[in-house]
């Protein structure tokens, strides 16, 4: 198959995190708005001249983006809904591209953003997915972390991965994070901790979770020359994958939709993992950034113990990896955990990542994962970014 | 005897496991409910699909279900230490698989302790304690009464205290015996009209642990006096309070019969229902003995009405009626309503129907054997079973054999 048209002239720019909380009595609509305030004031474009709007958010209901014109003043002509969790960042930023590149808008605002109530997270358990509803929640698997804990004990089974070799990608993302004034975890995290902590659903433990928040990522896409014009740092895409339930007939989730496009994304970019400055995995459990780089080409699922213990996952080290302190540490405002890898990688590529910047980082490569409907991670995607 | 209840303890309130399901999933609640091993399939290609999906996802055609092989192995299995449902939270740890069935797909099940990665496994379809359907597997051949969360699923009679509502009924004293060879720690059974003769009086007192109480459904007094004495003890109540009257419509006695079985068994049902009911309902949590489960015995003539039987087929389709409200009231402590529906029984007042007839040890062992599993709709004997499939399949050609006299 011909590879897909490359994202010529496309560029990513404006990172914006809203600081999250761990409650929140405001509204997903009101962190849109902050989203949108600060891309508006960053950028020096006015919010009414973003013309393409891409909202990803599970906690908007009744809402979808296209209420979300009308409430913040915006005219687009490009809307896009995600409420796809953590694949719905690189899936908004591939539409996102392709529309600004066509010519159907201009600068596309993409935001994600969810609010969180003491009570929310188990209420949006309940309706998740028609699956879940009929065949997950009913069996005491409420919450990912049962789903997650059967996939983790086959996965480990298969690739010999002990707790021990995982521990080392949980402490590397908490140093990360200490370092991120925005992290909501501020307390160094030890191998010790990690593997003495408490058990949710044996293999996970507490240090494998995620922590449910609130607030807000967003950032622009925009042609190259209207960066230029505006004098705004930015970031060109160069490769894109994008694949929802990549392997039906597997009975358990051993591999994710990557490894079905992996060598279509390395193609794209014109280069292979040994180019990439950092990495921004999808952690919503350490187990799944492992499988993430297997699947994504830079070890054999059987090598990755080894491929664990051989790098330093700091920001310091040789293989940054969820430079901000990923999910894991800076907490997973819903849907915007699949767009605050984005987010930072564009902070990395272009020099304004602060205490926690990467020397001389001029690629990234950053994937989403979303949805376990049922018994696996349907969606898969991941991009190569580059600094300009 | 069991231990004495702590009467400082609050008595907890009854939760259940969510309840939601897609009205297509409720196909599967009605084979969890006769205890059917039964799952989505085809009608095209004959692949089994789970969970229960609204076209076949290899070919797209309509599914329907469809009985399925139940044995299964165990792909990978957790304990769910923190469980975000409260349900689960206080029956922690939980115990799920994800299990690779023999007929296709995977399933999330909930998991005997004893099973390991690798095992084969037997599946159940069963109605959890929201009367829902769930799936449950365990060691093939292994004692699935020894998992706790097969206990909470069904209504074992094993240390529960029982009342059986009349002990004139010809099941009373094969299903004492049963009932307490199943363990029961306490059976009342209940007898009307106390100065009539009671021939088995004997027999059921050498039951272990049976003592008799005066209760006649018929009369209000009766009924809530003894729900006063004993209510807050009872866990599985087995209503087999009947008055068998045959007779046509144009009978010289058929209104008068049939008042006095709809007062016995409709209305004393109800009665039953307003004094039982509420503190049953209010123990479905009490401790792991708590109240489980209530049974109706009724007459499979409450589903198709032979004219010979009009003002009897009457009264028990009202009681089977009844039984719709009282399963709903129930619900919401988490016990079971269990309709037993049988074929003529082996007594004088079924004396000129044809056999095959059902004898009371058979009746008794269906009841105690629905009780174990757990199940909703049980039909016993096999006029009564064949009656309710031609009528599932064909109901007018019943209606019509029996206008003809034959059942």
């Amino acid at each position: 198959m011909a590879l897909p048209r490359g994202y010529d002239g496309v560029v990513l720019a404006v990172p914006v995190t809203v600081p999250y909380v761990r409650h929140s009595t405001r509204s997903a609509q009101w962190w849109v708005g902050r989203a949108l305030a600060a891309l508006a004031q960053a950028s020096g474009i006015s919010h009414h001249e973003f013309d393409g709007l891409s909202v990803a958010s599970f906690s908007l209901a009744p809402d979808t983006s296209i209420g979300l014109t009308q409430h913040f003043g915006l005219s687009p002509r490009f809307i896009d809904f995600l409420p796809l969790g953590g694949v719905a960042g690189v899936v908004g930023l591939r539409r996102a591209a392709r529309a600004v590149q066509a010519g159907d808008c201009d600068v596309v605002a993409c935001v994600a953003a969810d609010t969180n109530a003491p009570q929310s997270f188990r209420q949006s358990l309940e309706q998740f997915s028609r699956f879940s509803q009929d065949a997950v929640y009913p069996y005491g698997a409420g919450g990912p972390n049962v789903s997650f804990a059967l996939i983790a004990q086959a996965f480990m089974a298969a690739t010999g991965l002990e707790r021990s070799d995982i521990a080392r990608l949980a402490v590397a993302q908490r140093e990360n994070a200490l370092r991120n004034p925005d992290a909501l975890m501020k307390k160094p995290l030890s191998v010790d901790e990690y593997m003495n902590a408490r058990a949710i659903a044996p293999p996970i433990h507490l240090f494998d979770c995620v922590m449910p928040c609130a607030g807000a990522e967003a950032f622009l896409v925009m042609r190259e020359a209207a960066a230029l014009a505006q004098g705004l740092p930015f970031v060109r895409l160069t490769a894109a994958i994008e694949r929802h339930n990549g392997f039906p007939t597997d009975p358990v989730m051993l591999r994710g939709g990557w490894a079905r496009d992996v060598t279509d994304l390395w193609a794209m970019a014109g280069v292979g993992p040994d180019a990439v400055d950092l990495v921004q995995t999808y952690d919503d459990y350490p187990f799944v950034s492992a499988m993430q780089f297997a699947d994504l080409g830079f070890c054999a699922p059987a090598a990755l113990p080894e491929f664990l213990r051989g790098h330093d996952f700091t920001v310091m080290g040789d293989l940054p990896h969820n430079t901000s302190g990923g999910q894991l540490s800076v907490g997973q405002a819903g849907c915007a955990g699949g767009h605050l890898g984005l987010v930072e990688a564009l902070r990395q590529l272009t020099a304004t990542a602060g205490a926690r910047q990467v020397k001389g980082a001029r690629r990234a490569l950053v994937s989403g994962f979303g949805m376990i409907t049922y018994d696996r991670g349907l969606g898969s995607g991941a991009v190569v970014l580059e600094a300009a | 005897m069991r231990d004495k209840k702590n009467p400082t303890l609050r008595t907890r309130h009854p939760l259940l496991p969510p309840a939601a399901r897609s009205t297509a999933a409720h196909l599967l609640t009605a084979a969890a409910a006769q205890g059917r091993f039964a799952l989505p399939c085809c009608t095209q290609c004959g692949r089994f699909a789970w969970p229960m999906p609204e076209a076949c996802p290899e070919c797209l055609a309509e599914v329907a279900l469809k009985d399925a092989p139940n044995e299964a192995r165990l792909i990978s299995a957790t304990k769910a230490e923190v469980p975000a449902d409260s349900y689960f939270r206080e029956r922690a740890p939980w115990w799920v698989g994800l299990v690779q069935m023999g007929c296709g797909p995977q399933a999330l099940v909930h998991l005997h302790p004893a099973a390991q990665v690798g095992d084969a496994l037997d599946m159940t379809l069963m109605l959890d304690r929201a009367g829902q359907a769930v799936l449950h597997a365990g060691p093939i051949g292994g004692d699935m009464t020894t998992d706790p969360q097969w206990q909470h699923m069904t209504a074992d009679p094993r240390g529960r205290r029982i009342l059986i509502t009349d002990a004139r009924h010809i099941a009373a004293l094969p299903l004492a015996i049963a009932l307490a060879g199943a363990g029961a720690a306490a059976i009342f059974a209940g007898v009307p009209e106390m100065w009539k003769p009671l021939p088995q009086r004997e027999a059921l007192l050498a039951v272990p642990g049976l003592v008799l109480v005066p209760l006649d459904v018929t009369s209000d007094r009766s009924v809530a006096d003894l729900a006063h004495d004993i209510g807050g003890k009872v866990e599985i109540l087995i209503n087999t309070a009947d008055l068998p009257r045959p007779g046509g419509l144009t009978a010289p006695t058929a209104q008068a019969d049939a008042r006095a079985a709809m007062e016995t068994v409709a209305f004393g049902l109800m009665r039953l229902a307003r004094s039982f009911g509420p503190p049953m309902t209010a123990r479905g949590a009490d401790g792991p003995l708590g109240a489980v489960a209530w049974v109706n015995v009724l007459s499979v003539f409450s589903r198709a009405h032979p004219p010979a039987l009009a003002g009897y087929g009457a009264a028990h389709a009202a009681g089977l009626a009844l039984c719709h409200a009282l399963r709903a009231d129930l619900a919401t402590g988490g016990l079971r309503l269990m309709t037993v529906l049988t074929g003529p029984t082996e007594d004088d007042w079924f004396q000129t129907f044809d056999p095959p007839k059902v004898s009371g040890k058979a009746l008794a062992a269906a009841i105690v054997a629905g009780l174990q599993r757990g199940l909703e709709e049980v039909s016993v004997g096999d006029l009564a079973k064949d009656l309710l499939q031609r009528l599932d399949e064909n109901p007018k050609a019943v209606e019509r054999a029996l206008a003809s006299g034959r059942i």
